[in-house]
């Protein structure tokens, strides 16, 4: 068995069994069912549940995994000083940590999806929301992992995770909506679309809203992006920038890690 | 000192760490600074020194968590930093045990057991005799502090690793547990191990340690026995002997020197 496998194995044994996991496992059952028994009809509920797991992912990915490596530290050291490669044990530490909260996500929010019939009625838009929350999940770890491992002050650490939540699931919005107001007379497409391409959670709730067609919600940068993809394509183009916003965080985290003095 | 012939019965693979002009900086802050120094099979090597004196920096080195600027470190023949199989030589007891709340001390010692590709049997007589067999079924949360440190030190024993690395070791540990920890400790060296520890017991370390690198301001001020360490500074206490060097502060390096510094090892 390689070293990811054997880190990733007991990793995900300690996540699978935290307080934590279990509470967001909770949380997200309670509120899906809460959305799909008040909410009258899943093709309602979907926007707004969409929006709970737009806010919630992020910033439980994002804290649960500063907190666990912060907090890990000298466990990491420990393991850091046996005979194992670093990117190895940085692999099965991501996997560890990411695969749990992913499993936890799928089981708050699919299986009542599931059992509300909301995978047979609208098969495509839960898929998609499933899809969404997944790729959150990476991206928002290996965020965490990168301010973990480059912020040394534990403190500092959890602070810029915190900001950079606040930064891509409100600010954002604001500066898009002023910049847009500002800039009214001017042909703001592009610029636009670059700037959702550099906001993973502005990219998830296209993916999410594209695929509910509720064009209303999708805000301006959304708008712009449907417009200037259409629909196939703008599934497409927000999955793969979002893959892209995994790998890119994922590497330069790895790099720290293997360069690092701890 | 050691001689030859006493190195020919410690084992068998009696292993030295050298460190040979080594710096390393954070920033502007030199944290060491050319150090030269070398730890013996056969003995117990305190590294000694106050606050921010690069400790924790020269150990974390040896067990390849931090990178020299310069100089290197060795294991044997092994370059720290380059394969990280040399690490299957060491065993580390971190100051703080930390370890993932949720899993037990089997698990743990498990995950080491996988990590090390470690294929024997095991040595568990240090769970006996802290007698913490019960307490390897918890979670790690639900042990107390001084069985954690139990534990900790349980795991870095536990592969008969020709180098051991403590840190604090008896630090949260009863009187009891200390003594049954510094008993094995001494039977390790015994068995040709090389044994390099930080504590700040000074009066714990005068009865355990042989030999004591002493570091201010991340230079070696001091490398020999703790007898000669007490004979040059005239002092009858180790505890006194340091505060004697901190006082001094000079910039010349004591200590009896060593011809080619780690001596030569014997195949």
């Amino acid at each position: 068995m390689s070293t990811t496998r054997k880190v990733f194995r007991y990793q995900t044994r300690n996540v699978v069994r935290s307080r934590a996991l279990i509470g967001y496992a909770l949380f997200f059952l309670a509120t899906t069912l809460g959305l799909v028994r008040l909410g009258g009809g899943v093709e309602r509920v979907l926007p707004s549940l969409a929006n709970v797991v737009l806010l919630a992912v992020p910033l439980v990915s994002l804290l649960v995994a500063t907190i666990f490596l912060y907090d890990g530290r000298p466990f990491t050291e420990l393991l850091l000083s046996q005979p194992v490669g670093r990117r190895s044990l940085f692999a099965g530490l991501y996997l560890g940590l990411t695969l749990p909260l992913i499993g936890a996500f799928l089981l708050g929010v699919g299986l009542p999806l599931a059992s509300s019939g909301a995978t047979q009625e609208v098969p495509g838009q839960a898929v998609l929301l499933l899809l969404s929350g997944t790729l959150l999940t990476a991206v928002f770890t290996a965020i965490g992992f990168v301010v973990a491992f480059t912020l040394g002050d534990a403190a500092r650490g959890l602070g810029a995770a915190l900001l950079l939540w606040l930064v891509l699931t409100v600010v954002y919005d604001g500066v898009v909506l002023i910049a847009s107001h500002a800039f009214a007379a001017y042909p703001l497409e592009r610029p636009m679309l670059v700037a959702m391409v550099l906001n993973p959670v502005d990219l998830a709730r296209v993916l999410i809203l594209i695929a509910v067609d509720a064009s209303a919600l999708l805000g301006y940068t959304g708008a712009v992006f449907q417009d200037f993809f259409g629909k196939g394509w703008g599934l497409v183009g927000a999955a793969v920038s979002l893959t892209a916003w995994i790998a890119l965080p994922y590497a330069w985290a790895l790099r720290r890690f293997t360069r690092m003095d701890f | 000192m050691t001689d030859a012939r006493a190195l020919r019965d410690l084992g068998p693979r009696p292993v030295w760490v050298r460190v040979h002009g080594v710096s390393k900086s954070y920033g502007d802050l030199a944290v060491l600074r050319d150090v030269d120094v070398c730890f013996r099979p056969g003995r117990i090597t305190a590294v000694l020194g106050p606050n921010g004196a690069g400790k924790t920096t020269l150990l974390k080195m040896i067990l390849g968590l931090v990178r020299p600027d310069e100089g290197t470190v060795t294991l044997g023949q092994a370059r720290v930093n380059g394969d990280a199989a040399y690490r299957r030589d060491i065993g580390y007891m971190p100051q703080l045990p930390r370890f993932p709340d949720n899993l037990t001390g089997h698990e743990l010692a498990s995950m080491l057991d996988d990590l090390r590709g470690f294929e024997g049997r095991p040595d568990d007589s240090l769970v006996e005799s802290f007698g913490i067999v019960t307490e390897m079924s918890k979670p790690f949360r639900a042990l107390s502090g001084g069985n954690q440190q139990k534990l900790n030190a349980a795991l870095a024993l536990r592969y008969r690793a020709t180098v051991l690395v403590l840190d604090e070791p008896t630090a949260g540990l009863d009187p009891v547990a200390a003594r049954v920890l510094k008993d094995r400790v001494r039977t390790e060296r015994d068995a040709g191990r090389t044994v390099l520890l930080t504590s700040h017991d000074l009066g714990q370390l005068q009865s355990l340690a042989d030999d004591v690198v002493f570091l201010l301001d991340g230079v070696v001020r001091f490398e020999g026995e703790v007898s000669e360490l007490l004979a040059a500074t005239g002092q009858a206490e180790l505890e006194g002997a340091i505060a004697a060097l901190i006082l001094e502060g000079g910039d010349e390096r004591s200590g009896p020197a060593r011809s080619s510094g780690c001596g030569e090892e014997v195949a």
